[in-house]
């Protein structure tokens, strides 16, 4: 299942140098076998033209572009240093670069202290330096990118984690994450050109296309997360905005990186990410400077982790979950082509496999069994059959409905399909009924009326199936056996489906004998003789649905199963339909 | 059928000839109007070969309405003339008379009459000869009589201006006779009958031939939803291979079961209101089995059976809360751990049913579909394993030419897509998903660590949509759908040969 879309520039890079080696099909081709989706390729140009028209995209770029799929819980792979990474050690062409946490040069690690007031709106943050970065256009670019990325997918949009990043040599340390009432807090945000006060803040982003989708993780909150340099200038206002004053730029050297969190595990992973990725800009490539931590209780904690994890397993493990015969040492070596370093130790068959910092998504044995499956390519494997020897077995209820289907078709009804999802009007008062009394199940969150609730007959989904056909010659004969779901306390859940059959007729004159017919033939099927007591019978009821009159319940064995009738012309009315009709409704559970 | 008699007469004047009769020819010498002999043509034409008619076209002069006036009651001059008694008559006497006008004109010049203008109470018209010859009469009935060759094209054109003469282009037939000649006729039976067959008449009667190119009347009939005849047929699939269908009655599913169960954080974005319908009534699920939900919720927060877990703090009020199932994978769950709680033996397992999606919804997609889901459970299957049955599956829909591309799926690991090669795009086409579905999933249902289970899933709409050449998925679900296309819609031998 691919999530996300990478863009990956095909020019002005020396990295895509092994791309340009491949045909566009031999790049589709490696892309499908490591688990990415080619989708297309194209240019900024065709993108607007496509979208905005030619006139629009006359001046933009016709950089080659390759739009890729990326597996959603592959972070490693949402931006160009780390997508041709991977590519690279994949096909053997680089070594999986190891990733340092290193001490500054000179002086003390850069510290991000966090206040108690923190607790009740964002309570974790987490700190780095990439220190000495050349940053060019494109890797700018890259950089900004990979934190919208990121904000959008792991961070769930910002809510669990945000990102800030800033030039380091405009603030000096150490910082404060703290929290504070929004009409103490003042600064000039990013692209802003004057001073703002947190309260003002979230009224100019209201009407923001991109912010105003964050306003709402703290809007509520009695305190505004903050982050101060040593003289009070505002870093950031997570998980809004950075403030203006430290903003990265092409010039930047050095990178002050903090992510503040509802989930302390994805603040470590967002932050991992992104300084494996960038650090191959820093003047010492894959290196990160180390930033201090101090929690509200004093304890402190040196950040990013960068944790290399090692794995044992076997390499039986390996070829008996993938159904390949692979020596340890190959298998070694196919884990380490997915950036998974491993080597035979020795010991039997044992692999020592480590998981580098890039890898959250690995996060059990299977995970690693996948990626050497993956190395060893899926359409290598041999296809085989299982032994497992079963019989196989019908679910009574579908083997009946399958069987009255064909007969019911074969009485000259044609079958419907309609949605189990309704509005409360058509289930209740198009039906002449009050929502009230039906035990309908209703929907929180519908978008539009048509998925208010869960239909309680099939009754309105046959009659809106006739209002779309009434061009069709007459008479109309239709039927459907289909769930509907009812509230029932004593299931686990609150509710259950009941299986109904459900058949109108629609012509000139009612047809109540035909429904009636109808009903006497599916007995009939079922084996069940006309008469009271044992066998069925029907006898007059009321039902607002119905013609007054015109209504019979239907008792199989003394037991209630159905109604048929005439219906009432209000109903027919509101179904925007003309002619006289008959309809039949009967429960087939307890045919079973 | 014409006349007996008629048809009779026309066969014994064919019979008397060596060449032939016009048919034209036949009705002026019986007196008849042409027509009746074009019936008797037709007629005796249906019966087979008994005569043959060869169409032909003649010109032919016709009386106008105003010479078939003038052949009854004489030429309007003549009448002018008989009208005008020997004393005379007053003009304006005359002109009151319908043909007083024009025949008064025509009788001067032919001077059978005079006009004494100066006559006492004003002009009076007296005749002038004793008797007259009415010749543009006699010339008239002439011409009805069907002698018009006895006058000259000259006086004809003369009578054309006039407007009492026409000439119009006459068809006619050109009867000869036929291989099965016979002056008896003997009549065409349309159909046959109990009698003749109780008789054994009909092997002394000639049958009228049927006309093979009409279509015949369409039959009474109810029909079989087409999505519902795809589904018989994967249905029918998953049993010839020995899959025990999963009970998937129950649309309304825990998040518990949907999510948690497979091994699916809570923050996950399909479990996110945009995504998923929640329930308002009933909103949260309240039975779970206890210690199973534990071992569900430290695996997530903790980890254990070998993985890290998510890490993050799991909560039962989000495992509580109620949805629409969006993937019957969630039964296939209830099942599993159902199976683990007793001696484990494999199981293979399969359901077509709905699934709901609160997701944008367009051509090819609405917010509820029907999934097929396949499910095998046995000791030491592998990733071959679950290619091979694939193919095994695919290959009873027709489709051999299959590949498989590395995916990300919560629940499964390793997690493939299925592709197809479209013969007709010239492309690999994604034809559905699949997986062996993780250790975190199945070892805290309790089944036995060296069990492995494999499974995969594809809609049931994509391929009927293409089967039947729908293109907007609301003509073949749901109420909208276009009945004529469920009348029209053929067997569903095979599931469709490709997607």
């Amino acid at each position: 299942m691919a999530g996300n879309t990478a863009f990956v520039t095909g020019a002005n890079t020396f990295q895509i140098e092994m791309l340009k080696k491949h045909t566009d099909e031999e790049f589709d081709e490696l892309c499908f076998e490591f688990g990415l989706e080619l989708d297309e390729i194209t240019s900024e140009k065709e993108i607007i033209s496509r979208e905005q028209g030619d006139t629009k995209a006359s001046g933009a770029s016709d950089v080659i572009l390759y739009k890729i799929d990326v597996p959603a819980n592959r972070y490693d792979l949402l931006c160009l240093e780390g997508l041709v990474r991977g590519l690279q050690v994949f096909k053997n062409k680089l070594e999986v670069p190891r990733y340092k946490r290193v001490s500054p040069l000179s002086g003390e690690p850069q510290k991000l202290i966090i206040t108690k007031e923190t607790e009740a709106v964002r309570p974790h943050a987490v700190a780095a330096v990439l220190r000495n970065i050349t940053f060019t256009q494109e890797r700018y670019d890259s950089f900004i990118e990979l934190q919208e990325k990121l904000h959008q997918n792991i961070c769930r949009k910002r809510s669990l984690v945000a990102i800030g990043t800033h030039d380091l040599d405009t603030i000096s340390g150490p910082f404060t994450y703290t929290a504070k009432r929004p009409g103490d807090i003042s600064f000039k945000p990013l692209n802003q050109t004057k001073e703002y006060t947190a309260t003002q803040l979230m009224s100019l982003y209201k009407t923001d296309s991109h912010l105003r989708h964050y306003l709402h993780i703290i809007e509520d909150k009695p305190l505004y997360p903050v982050i101060y340099d040593s003289n009070g200038v505002v870093l950031s206002m997570p998980p809004i905005i950075n403030g203006d004053h430290s903003k990265i730029s092409l010039k930047t050297k050095n990178v002050f990186i903090e992510c503040t969190a509802t989930d302390q595990t994805k603040a470590k992973t967002v932050l991992d990410m992104m300084v494996t990725m960038f650090s191959e800009y820093c003047a010492q490539p894959f290196t990160v400077e180390e930033a201090e931590v101090v929690y509200p209780d004093g304890k402190t904690c040196i950040y990013p982790e960068l944790a290399y994890r090692k794995e044992k397993l076997s390499g039986k493990f390996i070829n008996q979950k993938v159904g390949i015969n692979e020596s340890t040492e190959k298998i070694a070596h196919l884990l380490t082509r997915m950036c998974l370093l491993s080597q035979a130790t020795g010991a039997g068959d044992e692999i020592e496999v480590e998981i580098p910092p890039t890898r959250s998504d690995i996060i059990h044995a299977c995970d690693i069994m996948e990626d050497a499956a993956i190395a060893y390519g899926f359409n290598n494997i041999t296809r085989t059959t299982p032994r497992t020897y079963t019989v196989a077995n019908q679910f009574p209820l579908n083997k009946l409905t399958e069987l009255l289907r064909q007969d019911l078709a074969a009485a000259g009804f044609t079958e419907a399909l309609n949605f189990a999802l309704c509005s409360q009007e058509d289930i209740a008062e198009k039906l002449g009924k009050k929502i009230s009394e039906m035990r309908a199940v209703h929907i929180s969150n519908p978008k539009t009326a048509e998925f208010q609730v869960a239909r309680t007959t099939l009754l309105p989904g046959l009659l809106k199936t006739i209002a779309a056909n009434r061009k069709m010659p007459l008479p109309l004969k239709l039927f459907e056996i289909s769930d509907v779901v009812l509230k029932d306390e004593t299931k686990d859940v609150g509710a259950r489906n009941s299986r109904r059959f459900c058949a109108v007729y629609y012509n000139k004159s009612p047809g109540f004998e035909v429904i009636h017919g109808l009903l006497d033939r599916t007995m009939q099927l079922l084996e069940v003789k006309p008469a009271r007591g044992e066998g069925y019978h029907i006898q007059t009821a009321d039902d607002s649905t119905f013609f007054p009159g015109r209504c019979a319940d239907i008792f199989v064995r003394g037991k209630n199963v159905g109604r048929l009738g005439v219906l009432h012309p209000d109903v027919i009315n509101r179904f925007e339909l003309t002619m006289p009709c008959s309809a039949l409704e009967m429960d087939i559970e307890p045919f079973l | 059928m014409a006349d007996t008699g008629v048809l009779e007469t026309l066969l014994q004047r064919v019979e008397k000839v060596d060449d032939g009769v016009d048919s034209l020819a036949v009705a002026t010498s019986l007196g008849v109007d042409h027509q009746v002999i074009v019936g008797a043509v037709k007629s005796l034409q249906a019966l087979g070969d008994v005569i043959s008619a060869e169409l032909r076209s003649s010109k032919h002069w016709e009386l106008t309405e105003e010479g078939t006036e003038i052949a009854e009651q004489g030429s309007h001059e003549s009448r002018v003339f008989s009208c005008i008694p020997q004393e005379g008559l007053a003009q304006s006497e005359l002109m009151k008379l319908p043909f007083g006008k024009i025949g008064f004109s025509k009788a001067m010049s032919s001077k059978w009459i005079r006009v004494d203008k100066a006559h006492e109470g004003g002009p009076r018209i007296f005749r002038t000869v004793e008797s007259i010859d009415d010749q543009v009469r006699e010339k008239l009935l002439l011409v009805q009589k069907g002698h018009s060759t006895q006058l000259e094209e000259k006086e004809k054109n003369e009578l054309k201006k006039r407007k009492l003469l026409s000439e119009v282009t006459v068809k006619s037939y050109w009867i000869t006779k036929g291989n099965s000649f016979s002056t008896t006729i003997t009549k065409q039976e349309t159909e046959l009958t109990p009698e003749m067959i109780a008789s054994g008449n009909w092997k002394e009667k000639k049958f009228k031939p049927y006309n093979f190119e009409a279509m015949g009347v369409a039959p009474d009939c109810g029909h079989l939803h087409p999505l519902m005849k795809v589904r018989t047929q994967f249905r029918q699939i998953f049993l010839e291979m020995g899959f025990t269908e999963m009970p998937t009655n129950n649309f309304i599913e825990s998040s518990f079961w949907n999510f948690d169960s497979l091994f699916q954080p809570q923050q996950h974005p399909a479990r996110d209101q945009h995504d998923t319908f929640f329930l308002s009534d009933p909103a949260h699920a309240h039975e779970f089995p206890q210690d199973y939900l534990e071992r569900v919720k430290k695996v997530h927060s903790e980890g254990g059976y070998g993985s890290q877990g998510y890490k993050y703090d799991w909560k039962i009020e989000e495992a509580q809360k109620n949805i629409l199932r969006t993937h019957t994978t969630a039964v296939s769950a209830r099942m599993l751990y159902k199976l683990a709680q007793q001696k484990f033996t494999p199981v293979k397992y399969f359901s077509i049913d709905r699934v709901f999606r609160n997701e944008t919804l367009d051509a090819t997609h609405l917010a509820e579909f029907h999934q097929i889901e396949g499910v095998v459970a046995d000791y030491g299957l592998t990733l071959g394993d679950l290619m091979g049955v694939l193919h095994q599956f695919f290959t009873k829909l027709g489709i051999t030419k299959l590949r498989f591309k590395p995916a990300y799926n919560p629940y499964t690991e390793p997690s493939m897509e299925v592709f197809s090669y479209h013969e007709g795009l010239k492309k690999w086409v994604e034809v559905g998903n699949s997986g062996v579905f993780r250790p975190e999933m199945l070892l805290p249902m309790g089944l036995p660590e060296d069990v492995s289970v494999i499974a995969w899933g594809l809609s049931l709409e994509r391929p009927t949509m293409i089967k039947y050449g729908i293109n907007n998925i609301r003509e073949l679900v749901g109420h909208k759908v276009n009945l004529q296309m469920v009348y029209d819609s053929p067997i569903c031998r095979n599931p469709p040969t490709h997607f």
